[in-house]
């Protein structure tokens, strides 16, 4: 206590601010919290203050934390989900964000779910197919249950080729399917003819010709990508055009010598080229990778997926196993193609907020400026949504760097305490899907994660808590 | 529907920054549907499945086409006009670059912000300011609980906690402190000085400090440690960590130690670990006065009045003391029928003082709080004999301000006890100071000015202000304001309740 006379007084005034002017008008410094309750409850606020700053939780967190930093998340090839994707059964389809049974998906992803039956060859129609799907005799899974992700509805059914990415520094593999491109695509629930004949080329053309090209090419460390990409204007989340025309940089000399005739060159080379968000997958896979690699450490309060089925908004604790904390997804906020408004959309969907939860995407966003326009902001909100995530984060991932705050590391390794105790939810860029199975993507914008999840998540981790 | 387009050549906007132009322009009186694009092929097709253009609008990838439906002409061309306009406008530049600084959200945070911070003040609701406190003293900061509502499990949890790193937790229910000169809470403003206080009361606090600067004497520390410090559940965590650091300070001549009538256990052990300090002691726990001499080096004092005087002589100071025994002036005289007391006091410490005084001089004496030798009122909305209250109490302050904060309360029971023919004397306090209501008595004078004049029968008004020339409110001001309204002025709360009993005596 004698430190308290022997330093100068340096008052953090909790909850009325009235408090300050007298202290500070002695001389003493005071900085006010603007307080509000946290989570707007009271058990929930006793187990986060047993949480707050323990020696054994700080501990967890770095060791979680340091194996996000070294992940290396290398592109070594293109594989059926059948042959990659260890336990996978013969009629299962793995789909985004936290489980849900058949009847509570939402359209789009349902329709994806159809389209995919068809594919296989299970159904002859998409409607014969919801019909399967609705019998039980298909089994449904998040695709994060084995080490994957998907954008929008996520859907991997066992002969979809699957972009393989390896972790040398964990030895741990991640999976994400490869972007079909824009318009009636089956990640939106569009499931026509044309959609199957896309996937079917993907299968039996693009993915053929990548295996092929990728053994020339060799192993690609997808970082370096990422970080490049992050100074020439994409988020690579929303915004992946710098990301993906660095891929096809490295790509089109291996494919040039990878013995494709000319017809497949000349098609996979213009439909790569075509695409800006064919990188999307690849991020998605790398943050999946550094992700897995802080997963799984007892303690740890660092969230390792944020996911979206279009019903449910998951989340996932690096010392809480393999639980999902869920809240209702939200509808987002942003900006609409001509003809559709937020009567059109679907409520949040995919699993393409593991680039947030891996400190890029919105966490970057101060590298995408015109991301923020999205929700009527000026560049020094996308700025202020950066540096506002250091808040929430554990550390700052400096493989990731934000040349517009001065080079500043991205935040990263989302701490579900400072979540609760700050009540800032993690910001997140999205696509915003039509809510009927389809129609595509209707606009994009900004959305926040629930805090229902932080909240039921910091309950968990005070349960299991040991002082 | 009347459609039209525009073509602005030779200018590239980034989609997204058109998306945010043809939103704003659908919201448009009379407009249907907008859109602004980059006319690419893809896009053209877009707006065609749109029904926004029909044909080859004939556009160039380089140009921007502004597409546009209406209800009429005027409001298309408005539409078209407000699209050009705003892709010509300048960007908005945010002041300063937009870069203010993110508010701070929670302790941890303005930790991180100001790393020199070594003290929460919490005034949050009870429940929530438990979960703060602990979060505080795990971050390695002092603490200050303003709030009350907090359990006394809590309250020893947190305690306990904060003694075993060092730290010291002042409150729950510590309404004011100072620490280094600055008023924390509810605090007046005292000169500094060489007299250290660690008060299990917020009003003894309040009122000892403020004599002490009356007498231009002054307070090094002022520590509050929670009403509940000094029960046999806590057993005086805080008030012991208190003396030990007023011990230790340099500038702490003087320990002073002030509380509601405490655990007799506790007292001795705290009693005990002041005089360990090797430092003069002025004990003022209220009802714990000892038979006998009591612990050597320790001056008891039965009333804030005297704990006061005891330090100021301890200190060294030669100031003459003007306090004691009742107020200068013939007392006045009462009706036959006004025979009794009705003190309603905003301070809690004040009431109990009142009681352990009047036990000795007056009968009947009944109160909403316990004690020895008073009897709990029946209904505490209604006086019964002498009446001695704590409006502070939660009984009275459940869903309304504090009475120091809101005078509505008490000036509705100073108008019903002046129409009670009984009412011998109406005793009241008058808190000034940081936090308090910025012009107290003007906050009472619909009350008092409602009191039936002396000269007409009515009570006697008998009041005291509790404050510092130093005090926001003014003293002098405060002072001025209650004699105009006719109210007799006591110099402290033990000088006004001696004055009352003697009031009512002379009259019986």
């Amino acid at each position: 206590m004698s430190d308290l006379f022997d330093a100068p007084l340096s008052v953090i005034n909790v909850g009325l601010a009235q408090f300050a002017g007298p202290i500070r008008a002695a001389g003493a410094d005071v900085v006010d919290v603007e307080w509000t309750p946290p989570a707007h409850d009271e058990d929930i606020a006793r187990a986060l203050a047993r949480l707050i700053n323990k020696a054994d939780i700080e501990t967890a967190n770095q060791t979680a934390f340091g194996r996000y930093l070294a992940a290396q998340p290398t592109l070594r090839g293109v594989g059926l989900a059948r042959d990659v994707l260890d336990g996978l059964g013969e009629r299962m389809i793995l789909h985004s964000g936290p489980p849900i049974s058949w009847d509570e998906m939402c359209a789009p992803v349902r329709g994806a779910i159809a389209g995919a039956c068809v594919y296989e060859g299970w159904a002859k129609t998409p409607e014969d197919a919801e019909t399967l799907a609705g019998s039980g005799e298909i089994s449904f899974a998040p695709c994060h249950h084995f080490g994957a992700v998907g954008p929008m509805a996520g859907i991997i059914s066992p002969s979809m080729p699957l972009w393989i990415i390896h972790d040398p520094v964990h030895d741990h593999t991640t999976f994400s399917n490869l972007n079909e491109g824009l318009g009636k695509v089956l990640r939106f629930g569009a499931n026509a003819p044309d959609v199957i004949t896309h996937l079917e080329w993907m299968r039996d053309v693009l993915a053929p010709a990548l295996v092929k090209t990728l053994e020339r090419l060799g192993d690609l460390e997808l970082k370096p990508i990422m970080a490049q990409a992050l100074h020439m204007g994409d988020e690579v989340h929303n915004r992946n055009g710098a990301a993906s025309a660095l891929l096809i940089k490295r790509l089109i000399p291996a494919a040039l010598d990878a013995g494709l005739d000319s017809k497949t060159l000349s098609d996979v080379v213009t439909f790569i080229n075509s695409n800006d968000h064919f990188f999307l997958n690849l991020s998605m896979a790398a943050c999946k990778s550094m992700l897995d690699a802080a997963h799984g450490v007892p303690g740890s309060s660092l969230v390792t997926a944020m996911a979206r089925n279009g019903v449910n908004f998951g989340i996932r604790v690096s010392g809480l196993g393999d639980r999902w904390f869920e809240a209702p997804a939200s509808i987002i906020d942003g900006l609409f193609f001509p003809g559709y408004s937020t009567a059109d959309a679907n409520p949040d969907l995919g699993d393409s907020s593991i680039t947030e939860t891996a400190g890029i995407g919105a966490f970057a966003m101060a590298a995408s400026p015109a991301i923020v326009q999205f929700v009527g902001g000026t560049a020094s909100d996308a700025l202020a949504n950066s540096r506002r995530m250091g808040h929430i984060t554990f550390g700052r991932n400096t493989a990731f760097t934000l040349p517009a705050l001065d080079f500043m590391a991205t935040p990263a390794g989302i701490d579900i305490r400072k979540v609760v105790d700050t009540g800032i939810a993690p910001v997140i860029n999205t696509g915003i899907a039509h809510r009927e199975a389809g129609v595509g993507q209707v606009g994009a914008g900004i959305t926040h994660a629930p805090l229902a999840c932080f909240s039921a998540a910091i309950a968990a981790l005070a349960e299991t808590y040991v002082d | 529907m009347i459609m039209g387009t525009r073509i602005i050549a030779d200018m590239y906007r980034d989609s997204v920054a058109l998306m945010k132009i043809s939103s704003a322009i659908t919201l448009l009186n009379g407009v249907s549907q907008a859109s602004c694009i980059m006319a690419t092929p893809a896009n053209l097709d877009l707006l065609r499945e749109a029904g926004l253009i029909t044909g080859d609008p004939g556009a160039r990838p380089n140009e921007v086409l502004i597409a546009v439906e209406a209800e009429t002409d005027d409001a298309l061309i408005a539409g078209l006009d407000a699209a050009e306009a705003a892709l010509h406008a300048d960007p908005v530049v945010a002041e300063s670059g937009g870069m203010a600084s993110e508010p701070l959200r929670s302790i941890e945070m303005a930790l991180d912000a100001n790393v020199e911070a070594n003290f929460t003040l919490i005034a949050t609701p009870g429940p929530f300011a438990a979960a703060e406190a602990f979060k505080s003293v795990q971050l390695g900061l002092n603490v200050m609980m303003f709030s009350d509502n907090v359990s006394i499990e809590d309250e020893v949890a947190l305690k306990t906690q904060a003694d075993q790193a060092g730290l010291m937790v002042m409150g729950p229910d510590c309404g004011t402190a100072i620490i280094d000169g600055a008023p924390l809470g509810f605090a007046n403003v005292v000169r500094r000085g060489t007299i250290g206080i660690a008060a299990a009361s917020g009003t003894g606090l309040q009122q000892v400090s403020c004599l002490i600067d009356a007498a231009d004497c002054g307070v090094s520390q002022a520590i509050g440690t929670g009403g509940r410090d000094l029960d046999s559940r806590v057993g005086g965590i805080t008030t012991k960590r208190a003396i030990t650091a007023l011990g230790a300070d340099p500038d702490t001549a003087v320990i002073v130690l002030i509380s509601k009538p405490p655990a007799p256990g506790v007292a001795t052990a705290v009693l005990e670990h002041a005089v360990a300090t090797g430092k003069p002691v002025v004990a003022c726990l209220l009802g714990h006065v000892p038979d006998g001499p009591g612990l050597p080096g320790v001056s008891y004092a039965r009333t804030l009045e005297e704990a006061a005087q005891l330090a100021i002589v301890a200190s060294g100071s030669a100031a003459a003391s003007t306090q004691g025994g009742l107020i200068d002036g013939p007392l006045p005289g009462l009706g036959a029928n006004q025979r009794y007391l009705r003190a309603l006091y905003s301070g809690g410490t004040f009431c109990y003082e009142a009681l352990t005084m009047l036990g000795e001089t007056l009968d009947g004496v009944h109160s909403n709080t316990s004690s020895a030798s008073t009897q709990t009122l029946n209904d505490p909305w209604t006086s019964a004999a002498n009446t001695v209250l704590d409006l502070g109490d939660d009984l009275f302050t459940r869903g309304r301000p504090h009475p120091m904060i809101d005078h509505r309360l008490r000036n509705d029971r100073i108008v019903a006890e002046a129409q009670d023919p009984a009412t011998g004397v109406i005793l009241f306090d008058v808190m000034l100071g940081h936090g308090s209501h910025e012009d107290p008595v003007a906050a009472m004078v619909p009350a008092l000015s409602e009191v039936t004049a002396r000269d007409a029968g009515g009570p006697v008004l008998l009041g005291f202000v509790c404050g510092t020339q130093g005090d926001p409110q003014g003293l002098d001001r405060q002072r001025a304001a209650l004699a105009d309204l006719g109210v007799l002025l006591a110099a402290n709360n033990a000088q006004a309740v001696r004055t009352a009993a003697a009031i009512l005596e002379g009259a019986a």
